[in-house]
């Protein structure tokens, strides 16, 4: 069954779904990543909740006119007008007061929320029966989906990979550094726009699939996800965009092939589990890889610490320093260095004063800067240029710059 | 209104609003100082799969398992966050998105999974509540407020939110003076010995009581907008914390009386037959002070400068 | 001679150590793997007025706050009048780099002062007026008495720096530690500043400032520590502060004409 939903064997209909969700994946990973990188990762949010009034409105209206309410496209215009107008909150509240920016997304978030869901209530009391559907938008319902509306996720989530493959230069220089963007002449503010806008048709987009609460676990998830496996920004925004649509792309299949299993949360559980993988195993900036070095960098300090004491006749007093020199058979028990121990701390010591030779001498500016107590002297300058620091230094009196 | 309608059908809504709102209101203050609104968005967002596995563990859906499930819930999100912000090395923000929207996943995914149609537990109501339903039925009017026969009667969630409102009034009382100090400057307060961590994380928490404890009663929404909408409309009344924590009461009060008003009786002024949601509705209001805060309020601008909006 | 090797080897029972205000033995600091600050030892002479010198970047701040226990370290030991440092709390007031905190935040600037005095004031202990006159005296000696009432965010950088200066003075310490306190301030206010902190060591007291100017060192200061990620040298003014410790410290980034005119200066 899972294997069927895998190969889009399952109908018409669940191949429709996992293709737009992996479109949709893909199209909120990217745009999220931007979010992400310029530090507003939870506007997604505001903008999300934002969207409930539009969507009632926009239902009263048509039933209003005399159509149906539940009309795709008029649910989404107006879900996409209210999300605008709940931005423009968060802009003016954090432009023309004191408010710091999280506490304007927690406010426009909430009213516009609690708003929403008056209007519900008085959708409910309007005695029309064809509501039924409008709470899927909170969660999302894939179930009885129409061609119609998959074909307009799908051209909608198309769409906004075009577009944020088009606008991608200026928001990654808006998100590197506001301030210098703006000095090289992008229009930081319009640019800014523009991701949102872009974030709002995600959301839009996503409605229908993973409901307003969720949708932006798409916009966060996979971006943290790729952030962990590339410094690069170009490359983050790629893998935060296949992250997003393997998630889609599986969330759907697996949703798919047994009843009780909504599409939304396993999308977003799905998209949890690469997140967790990363921060566990990713090779530079995974948890285990961080534990790993930190203990070896803690290990390095106390060992050359004590190794300069040593040879300087001084006694080492930290414990872990002790057990440390001990363990590396560089130190007896008594606290006397071993023949070995000896060598060592003479080399670090005389490590220290070329490295002091070498911080004080203009010439060596750039090598200088990599001084931090441990690095190996050997790693930043030729063989021929610490026999010179060699030379100068000679007995140890003569440290003349 | 007459006593022997207000007294049964809107006196104790009306009462477990207001002590929700302002037991939430009131570490929202901090929280808003110390950059932290968003973790009551976050908090509510976890409630659900607390009560979900709470009432999975149990089997029945009764108050305390749910609220220890929910307060267990929003103690994991908090510790999940803080160490994905650490050990990932990624902004509170990001680490909140990803913590909240995968656990409340969870919990939708879980509630879906479990054969709940014979309870009432469902997503719809942990986002709205149900406070027009918490009503006394055994009172008769206001003489009932000194008979202990109806008093017995009174629902379990008024005592319950009156006693979180004064435990957290309590927490901020006794810790002002460390709370005040370490939400303005973190680095002094540790060198005169206040334990900055703990605290931080005993607000946290005293947060998350409350959030709880309002949420079995008002739902999520109400307590998001409580810990932001009050206290950030109060931030442009004054320049003083003492008076923007009776700024942040007031316009809690004033948000959870004006909201369930307009909720129960604005529609009959309209001519429609059904009230709407008071949640919705108190929220709705908060949401409106906070515009006028912001337009008109005397210290809206950044730096104190009185006016400069 | 420049000293540049650690000195672990101190033993924290050393009378020196036991006399000294403040006594670091071979404390490394380190972000993300760096060390901003590696294997240093420190010992603050009692009634002295310290400057910690060094480039940018140099850990300056590290060095104080790591002192301060606000930073943990990776090794090394904080002694403070010869005790651990969490059982001398009161007897140490910090003065924060003012870019530290946000000056937005609801408070006034007596509230601020008498944050100093909340060692003893306890938890419930309420504020009396003798609490109010000392925080007034306090204001009074940085001469801000005038700003009590004000809101934070409505004073010049020079004042916030020093109502941060009367809010260290409340404390009523012994040893006095500053981060970077005539950063970014006007000319009277580092006069008003540099007169209080005479007059501290005229108490008695000891002051250790992060300093950045070179060109007052000698006027302000009667110890230095030379400090770029190692110490580099430390003690009396005319005996540590010599061109050829600033170039130790210094290296390339200050230029060979600067130095002379600083050990011009210096006779």
């Amino acid at each position: 069954m899972l294997w069927d939903a895998l190969t889009l064997q399952l109908g018409y209909n669940a191949t429709l779904v996992a293709i737009g969700a992996t479109l949709l994946g893909f199209a909120a990973g990217v745009t999220g990543t931007f979010l992400f990188l310029r530090k507003r990762a939870l506007v997604s949010d505001a903008i999300s909740h934002a969207t409930l009034p539009g969507v009632c409105i926009a239902f009263m209206v048509m039933v209003a006119l005399g159509g149906d309410g539940r009309n795709l496209p008029g649910l989404l215009a107006g879900s996409a007008l209210s999300a605008w107008v709940g931005l423009l909150c968060i802009n003016g509240l954090t432009r023309r007061t004191r408010l710091a920016e999280d506490a304007a997304i927690g406010a426009v978030l909430s009213v516009f929320f609690g708003f929403g869901v008056v209007l519900l209530t008085v959708i409910q009391t309007m005695g029309v029966g064809r509501q039924a559907g409008l709470e899927g938008f909170l969660l999302g319902s894939t179930a009885g989906m129409l061609f119609a509306d998959a074909l307009i996720i799908a051209v909608g989530g198309a769409a906004t990979v075009l577009l944020v493959m088009i606008l991608r230069r200026p928001m990654l220089m808006v998100a590197f550094d506001a301030e210098y963007a703006a000095a090289t002449g992008v229009p930081v503010h319009r640019v800014d726009l523009a991701m949102m806008g872009l974030v709002m048709a995600v959301t839009v987009i996503g409605l229908k699939i993973v409901g307003l609460i969720l949708i932006v676990a798409l916009l966060i998830i996979p971006p943290v996800t790729a952030r962990f496996w590339s410094d690069r920004a170009d490359r983050v925004v790629l893998l935060s965009g296949i992250a997003g649509g393997l998630a889609g792309y599986l969330g759907a299949a697996v949703s798919a092939s047994a009843p009780n299993l909504p599409t939304g949360p396993i999308i977003v559980l799905i998209s949890f589990a690469l997140f967790a993988l990363s921060l566990l195993l990713a090779p530079a900036r995974g948890v285990l890889a961080a534990v790993l070095r930190h203990r070896r960098f803690q290990r390095r300090v106390h060992v050359r610490q004590g190794l300069l004491a040593l040879a300087q006749g001084q006694e080492v007093y930290e414990p872990y320093t002790r057990r440390l020199l001990r363990r590396a058979g560089l130190m007896r028990a008594d606290g006397v260095a071993t023949e070995a121990g000896r060598a060592r701390a003479a080399k670090a010591l005389r490590d220290e004063r070329r490295w002091g030779l070498v911080r004080a001498d203009q010439t060596h500016e750039a090598a200088a800067a990599q001084y931090d107590g441990l690095r190996d002297i050997e790693t930043v300058l030729t063989r021929d240029q610490i026999d010179e620091i060699d030379r100068r230094i000679g007995p140890p009196h003569e440290v003349r710059a | 209104m007459s006593g022997e309608e207000f007294v049964p059908l809107s006196l104790t809504p009306l009462l477990i609003g207001i002590c929700a709102a302002v037991a939430c209101a009131l570490p929202g203050n901090f929280l808003l100082l110390r950059r932290q609104a968003l973790i009551g968005d976050a908090i509510s967002h976890v409630v659900l799969p607390g009560i979900v596995v709470a009432f999975l563990l149990t089997g029945v859906i009764s108050t305390w398992p749910m609220m220890l499930g929910a307060a267990g819930a929003a103690a994991v999100a908090v510790i999940l966050i803080e160490a994905i912000r650490r050990l990932g090395r990624i902004e509170p923000g990001a680490a909140m998105g990803v913590v909240f929207t995968t656990m409340f996943a969870a919990g939708v995914l879980l509630l879906e999974q479990t054969d709940t149609s014979s309870v009432h537990l469902d997503v719809e109501h942990a986002l709205y509540g149900n406070l027009e339903s918490l009503i006394w039925l055994d009172a008769t009017g206001w003489a009932s407020l000194l008979d202990p026969k109806a008093l017995a009667g009174l629902p379990p969630e008024l005592p319950r939110i009156a006693v979180t409102l004064l435990a957290v009034a309590l927490f901020i009382g006794l810790f002002w003076r460390p709370l005040k100090i370490s939400t303005f400057d973190e680095g002094f307060a540790r060198t005169i010995g206040i334990r900055t961590g703990a605290l931080g994380l005993a607000l946290v928490l005293v947060a998350a009581i409350s959030a709880v404890a309002a949420f079995d009663a008002v739902g999520s929404i109400i307590v998001i907008a409580m810990f932001i909408c009050p206290p950030a409309a109060a931030r442009m009344m004054t320049n003083r914390l003492e008076a923007q924590i009776g700024w942040s009461v007031l316009f809690a009060v004033l948000s959870a009386v004006i909201g369930y008003v307009l909720a129960g009786y604005g529609p009959l002024w309209l001519g429609w037959a059904d009230a709407v949601s008071a949640a919705g509705m108190i929220a709705t209001v908060s949401g409106v002070i906070l515009v006028l805060a912001a337009a008109f309020g005397p210290c809206r601008g950044r730096a104190g400068a009185p006016g400069t909006g | 001679m420049v000293e540049l090797a650690a000195k672990q080897g101190v033993r924290p029972t050393d009378p020196s150590v036991q006399a000294s205000p403040l006594a670091i033995r071979g404390l490394t600091v380190s972000y993300n793997q760096k060390p901003a600050v590696f294997s240093v030892d420190m010992t603050v002479q009692l009634g002295s007025m310290t400057a910690i010198i060094g480039p940018n970047g140099a850990g300056k701040s590290t060095l104080l706050k790591a002192a301060l226990g606000i930073v943990r370290p990776v090794s090394g030991q904080v002694t403070v009048f010869g005790r651990p440092l969490e059982k001398q709390r009161a007897r140490i007031a910090y003065v924060p780099q003012r870019a530290s905190v946000d000056w937005d935040f609801p408070t006034r600037v007596i509230d601020v002062v008498l944050m100093g005095l909340s060692r003893e004031l306890g938890l419930l202990g309420r504020v009396r007026m003798r609490h109010i006159a000392k925080a007034m005296d306090c204001l009074n000696r940085v001469g801000m008495h005038d700003f009590a009432d004000r809101q934070i965010g409505q004073l010049s950088g020079g004042q916030q720096q020093r109502v941060f200066l009367a809010r260290a003075l409340a404390q009523d310490a012994d040893l006095y530690l500053l981060d970077e306190p005539f950063a970014g301030v006007d000319a009277a206010t580092e006069k008003a500043i540099i007169a209080v902190l005479k007059s501290l060591k005229q108490a008695g007291k000891t002051v250790v400032a992060v300093h950045h100017d070179l060109a007052t060192v000698t006027d302000y200061f009667d110890h230095v520590f030379l400090i770029n990620t190692r110490k580099l040298a430390a003690g009396p003014v005319d005996e540590a502060f010599t061109a050829e410790t600033l170039q130790a410290t210094y290296g390339g980034r200050l230029a060979t004409a600067q130095i002379d005119q600083i050990a011009g200066a210096l006779g």
